[in-house]
């Protein structure tokens, strides 16, 4: 938070704003518009009405006159632009030092709103990194600095579900810092990034971790989704604790990366049980990573090396069996389900079929399949070819991007994000005698909301307001955060962008903010750029200058039990309960079984693992006296018919 | 074949027959015409044939004659838990030619550990002594062990087996792995093999089963509860998967509902090869006798995949039949009797599993898809034995009227109504899933190998009369597809210079403890024997520390040791 006044603000505003950020109190559930949310705001002057011995520093209010003269005329003309303390180190694109003395009210005047449900034009008066009213006419505290937006769109800021900023091992080349950066000089204001835990950590270990960078490091607001690198027994009660303390209620699991990461289908069927009585969000990484690795096998064989053998060996079926197959456990458990990196048509096929059968299963295309294609991993260039590495691979087939966003905008995918995740060529280079080690991972961060203007907007398939919910609202509502993110309402974070359709931009690796050299979107024209960009209430990019403080991203906590998600699977809950049916005992002859009988049921793979460490009272010796034949029946008693030296005559008596 | 040798003896008395006055139906079209057989096979076809005198003649007085029925899928001699199906070879293939059905295909389940061949021979020997009708033979993987390649290749090339079985379901039993599937499929391919899949996901029906006996469902309800129909269209879906990347045919034995219907319908409007058999009960009756009040009714309809509990399903599925999205009707029959049955009574994860249907066959899709006027006569014939005949390499010896071809010849009457009972019906099971279904459309007369073994409702066959039809590997129907698609689909790499820029190092990183054993090995083999062995204590003295993954630097300079430093050690 930006330094805050020392003295308490009169009025409905006074508790607001202050401490550290607070849940907020949900109204009237999800699907609620915040109350009051479009009234014409005024501030009611009765309550503003304070000690008129009003010593203050700050601009001042004028003492409240007549409450029945209403419509305030513009409040205080305000020689804004220049009193407001100029951005500090103009020019100079850098980072700022800690302490920003900026002020923390601000006023956007003149533009149009725009949410996932409608658009109006209004006023936003913004303080303490919340908006705080919206209307016309807005009644402001004198010299408070004004944005004048010009007619130009104000939509909620950004919110990338997914991003890779850092990693045990290698590290990306933009980390928490550089890559928020990047996200901000896009408009995106909120970033979801994925925690990979380190062999041996523990999984609350390494969202501390990760928290710790993001803490010196995050420009903007973040949260985290946790990856499940395998299946152990306390998972359960890992994941119990970081999702009711941690604010951490998404976790990946992975079904690629064969003997790394990939998880079998029994597994993936205990994680979503886990996940649904949590009342979290199961995202999967879906690419059948047996077949990979026997594709990978045979094109090594075959000599073919370069970054075409990364696509050739994860063909696009490979990926929609495993949404689909995906989409079968979580519908077998209960559980919703997020497919992360939708790349290609059968998979996004798949899942909007599925979503028709009425399974409870989001889709995140990302901005590298919306924006290009997989034909560039045949490019001469060798470093060019490697940047486009990532995994699921951007599918070859050209007419992906059209049809992805027909999807997107027809509502069966409903997220965006970046997975962005970028290694300098030398890092990538790793790989340059076998495809296989490639580090994966593409830009896509700064991009995003450019991108999905360019290919939905300006081509027509999506209106203002879907853009708004397929780039933060839509994440929002699945991640819980809205509506603290993801609109603008009375009460929001002040995460805005003003949003300029008529700009246009040429990316390029040479203005982008990431540190990659290779930008895999080079040379696409995008109409429609941020213009100004607000975080958490202040001005982070105005007129091409980013000014941003490394550690001013606070962490988003995020609760379970999102409604927007899980109000359908409580009442499936309730639904799916099956009963036997009430039968008299049968009682007629049963074939003897010749072997002991083993029912075929199987235990679940994933428990039964031996321990890494031995454990020296487990012992298995024992004297307890099993013997090999134990199995074999034997009756107790025998009677001998022809005991040897004869029948003895006792027994035979009669 | 040594076992073929003693078939060859003609029988005298009536390997000469004409059939005059019959509608002849193949699967592309339709004609009156006599025919005359001699030898178990068909010498003319025609008008006003010239034939020897003394000939038996049948008159068919305008009836249908068709290619006698191939059920492509049955069990006679399943084992399951030391006992057999009540049908064996003999009492099954009676009722097949009942029900019009000249030859089978029955499936060889090697028990996990036994080697194929062995089974094979097994049931070739059984089959041999008992079978009344022409039979083949697929062999069922049911475990992906070393030598099998040899194995597999010794029954293509020398035993006439070209279609093996592979299971997606039964977990830590027949199971196997996606990698195993793939490594399979590859081979198979390369031997020119059909490949059939039981496709059904292990995993979830597992967990599906612990949960629902969790829950103290014991009936045989359960059974249709634990596999529900996503699993098995998800399991067909990466059997597709699996078999369009390595370009291969794959055939889905058993298609019981509707989703796995569709999966395959989609899949071949993309392109792969995939062939799907629905069943005698799929096609003809449905799930909901699974909540049967009668414990021994509800069992005998227990088979994997479970018969949908959705009544539309055999409905979908004849239409399905009848566009082509579907080739292959079989009948998987293995019935046990209610008394085998009981093994499950308390756990329906025991019910043995099989129902019947190798008699009703025939007569269920007529009733079902041309009664109701789904297809045509051709295309019954196409679904009933030509389809079969030309994906496993019998045609046209099998599976058409045709100078030359087997004389195996079904005079059918579309008229005829029947009631199927457990009362009439042939085979040894108490209960018959299709009990009162009233079937428009039964056989007149059968001929198999030439002879008459059904007429006028009586059968007259001999044990062991049926010849084993050892089958060519690389069917045309299959492979000609799949040999063009090879050369469209090789793959080529970029040649271009070498990147010669700078090389970023690898820190060295852990690696990730292996989270199950290693999918190579059968999960099957890894299970600790069950008894304990004494010599394999784990008890050791070799002093492995609860830390001994913290590094330890290997020698420590005391820096301040105890009663002060030495002058030796200060003497600079």
């Amino acid at each position: 938070m930006s330094a805050r006044r020392a003295e308490p603000l009169p009025g409905s505003s006074a508790s607001r704003g202050a401490g550290s950020p607070r849940p907020r109190q949900q109204r009237g559930g999800m699907f609620c518009s915040v109350a009051d949310a479009f009234d014409s705001k005024t501030l009611d002057l009765a309550s503003l009405r304070r000690r008129p011995d009003g010593s203050r520093s700050a601009p001042d209010l004028p003492p409240a006159p007549d409450p029945d003269l209403t419509p305030a005329p513009a409040p205080a003309p305000a020689p804004a632009p220049d009193v407001a303390p100029p951005p500090r180190s103009p020019g100079a694109a850098g980072d700022l030092p800690g302490g920003c003395e900026q002020s923390d009210q601000l006023l956007i005047k003149g533009g149009k709103i725009v949410n996932d449900d409608q658009s109006f034009y209004a006023d936003i008066f913004v303080e303490d990194g919340l908006i705080k009213q919206i209307g016309e006419d807005l009644l402001v505290p004198a010299g408070v600095r004004t944005v004048d937006a010009g007619g130009q769109l104000v939509v909620p800021g950004g919110l990338d579900a997914h991003t890779r900023l850092r990693a045990p091992g290698t590290s990306p080349a933009d980390d928490l810092h550089r890559g928020t950066k990047a996200a901000l000089a896009g408009g995106t204001t909120m970033i979801i990034d994925h925690v990979l835990p380190e062999p041996g950590a523990t999984l609350a270990a390494a969202c501390e971790r990760w928290r710790d960078s993001a803490r010196r490091q995050a420009c903007c607001d973040y949260a985290l989704h946790l990856d499940l690198p395998r299946w152990h027994e306390s998972l359960a009660e890992e994941l119990r604790a970081l999702a009711k303390d941690k604010g951490v209620n998404s976790f990946l699991v992975f079904m690629a990366y064969k003997d790394k990461l990939q998880c079998t289908d029994a597994q993936m069927y205990e994680i979503f049980s886990i996940i649904r009585d949590l009342g979290a969000i199961a995202q999967v990484h879906a690419e059948n990573g047996d077949i990979i690795d026997e594709e990978q096998k045979r094109l090594l064989e075959l000599g073919i090396t370069g970054p075409e053998g990364h696509v050739l060996s994860r063909p696009e079926e490979v990926e929609a069996e495993a949404v689909y197959r995906a989409i079968t456990i979580a519908k077998q458990a209960n559980c919703p389900l997020y497919v992360t990196k939708i790349m290609s048509k059968g998979a996004a096929d798949v899942l909007a079929q599925a979503k028709r059968k009425g399974a409870v299963v989001y889709g995140e295309p990302i901005t590298a399949s919306l924006g290009t294609d997989g034909s560039h991993y045949w490019s001469k260039n060798w470093a060019k070819a490697a940047a486009f590495v990532t995994s699921p691979p951007i599918s070859p087939d050209p007419t992906t991007s059209d049809h992805l966003t027909s999807l997107l905008a027809c509502g069966d995918l409903q997220v965006t994000s970046s997975a962005h995740c970028v290694f300098t060529t030398a890092q990538k280079a790793v790989g340059k005698d076998n495809f296989t080690l490639i580090p994966e991972g593409t830009n896509g961060v700064e991009e995003r909301m450019s991108v999905i203007w360019e290919k939905c907007v300006v081509s027509g398939k999506m209106d203002e307001n879907d853009f708004v919910a397929v780039t933060s609202t839509n994440a929002a509502k699945i991640f819980n955060c809205y509506p603290r993110k993801g609109r603008i309402a009375v009460g929001s974070d002040a995460d805005l962008v003003l949003w300029n359709p008529k700009a246009m931009k040429i990316i390029s690796a040479k203005t982008h903010n990431s540190n990659a050299e290779y930008n895999i979107f080079e040379g696409l024209e995008c109409h429609g750029a941020p213009s100004v960009v607000i975080s958490q209430g202040r001005v982070v990019l105005e007129e091409g200058s980013l000014f941003v403080t490394p550690g001013s991203g606070r962490f988003i906590p995020r609760k379970t039990f999102p409604d927007f998600v899980y109000k359908r699977i409580k009442a499936r809950n309730r639904l799916a309960e099956v009963h036997g049916v009430p039968r008299g005992l049968y009682d007629g002859p049963v074939h003897d079984a010749a072997v002991a009988a083993a029912p075929r049921t199987a235990p679940c793979s994933g428990k039964g693992q031996a321990l890494a460490v031995r454990n020296l009272h487990r012992s298995g010796f024992s004297l307890s006296g099993s013997q090999a034949d134990d199995h074999i029946a034997r009756r107790t008693a025998q009677k001998i018919i022809a005991p040897p030296g004869g029948r003895s005559t006792i027994t035979s008596l009669s | 074949m040594s076992y073929q040798g003693k078939k060859s003896i003609p029988h005298i008395t009536s390997d000469r027959l004409l059939i005059k006055g019959g509608r002849i139906i193949n699967d592309d079209h339709s004609f009156y015409a006599d025919i005359y057989l001699e030898d178990g096979l068909i010498k003319q076809i025609g008008e006003n044939l010239i034939v020897p005198g003394g000939v038996k003649t049948i008159e068919a007085n305008g009836r249908m004659v068709i290619p006698g029925g191939i059920d492509v899928n049955t069990y006679l001699q399943k084992p399951y838990q030391g006992m057999t199906a009540v049908d064996d070879f003999y009492q099954g293939t009676k009722a097949a030619l009942a029900g019009g059905t000249t030859m089978i295909i029955d499936h060889v389940l090697p028990e996990p550990g036994s080697s194929l061949l062995t089974s094979f021979e097994k049931w070739h020997e059984a089959a041999d002594t008992k079978s009344c009708c022409d039979y083949s033979l697929h062999v069922d993987i049911t475990s992906w062990y070393d030598g099998i390649r040899e194995e597999l290749e010794i029954l293509v090339q020398d035993k006439g087996v070209n279609s093996f079985q592979v299971y997606m379901a039964y977990k830590d039993l027949y199971q196997m792995s996606d990698s195993q599937l793939y490594e399979a499929f590859t081979f198979l391919k390369s031997l020119g093999a059909v490949i059939l899949v039981h496709a059904e996901n292990g995993d979830l029906i597992a967990q599906e089963q612990k949960r629902i006996l969790e829950m103290g469902i014991t009936g045989p309800e359960g059974h249709a509860l634990s596999r529900p129909e996503e699993l098995e269209a998800e399991a067909v879906f990466r059997a597709i998967t699996i078999a369009s990347r390595i370009n291969c045919p794959v055939y889905i034995t058993k298609v019981m509902s509707k989703s796995a219907a569709d999966i395959i319908a989609l899949a071949r409007k993309k392109g792969p090869l995939v062939f799907g058999e629905p069943i005698t009960a799929s096609l003809g009756t449905d799930g909901t006798h699974y909540w049967s009040k009668n414990w021994a009714k509800a069992a005998a309809f227990v088979t994997s995949p479970p018969l949908s509990p959705d009544p539309t399903t055999p409905d979908h599925l004849n239409s399905l039949l009848a566009c082509g999205d579907l080739q292959v009707t079989g009948s998987g029959h293995c019935p046990y009797s209610t008394a085998q049955k009981a093994i499950g009574k308390d756990n329906f994860t025991m019910i043995p599993e099989g129902v019947n249907g190798i008699e009703e066959r025939m007569t269920v899709v007529w009733d079902k898809a041309v009664a109701t006027g789904k297809m045509d006569e051709s295309q019954f014939v196409a679904v009933t034995s030509t389809n079969a005949a030309k994906i496993f390499n019998l045609y046209p010896r099998k599976g058409r009227i045709a100078v030359g071809s087997d004389a195996d010849v079904v005079i059918w009457d579309p008229d005829k109504v029947k009631t199927i009972t457990a009362k009439s019906h042939k085979s040894a099971v108490e209960y018959n899933i299709f009990e009162g279904m009233e079937c428009h459309g039964a056989p007149l007369v059968v001929i198999s190998q030439g002879k008459i073994v059904f007429e006028d409702g009586n059968l007259h066959v001999n044990k062991g009369m049926g010849r084993f039809i050892p089958r060519k590997p690389f069917p045309e129907y299959l492979y000609q597809r799949i040999k063009i698609r090879n050369k469209v689909g090789e793959l080529q790499g970029v040649s271009r210079g070498m990147y010669d820029g700078p090389v970023y190092e690898i820190p060295a990183m852990p690696k990730y403890a292996t989270p199950a054993p290693s999918t190579k090995s059968s999960p099957a083999k890894n299970q600790p024997p069950p008894i304990r062995n004494l010599h394999q204590s784990n008890f050791s003295l070799s002093g492995a520390q609860i830390d001994d993954n913290n590094p330890r630097r290997t020698g420590h300079r005391i820096v301040a040791p105890p009663g002060g430093r030495s002058n030796i050690t200060s003497l600079g």
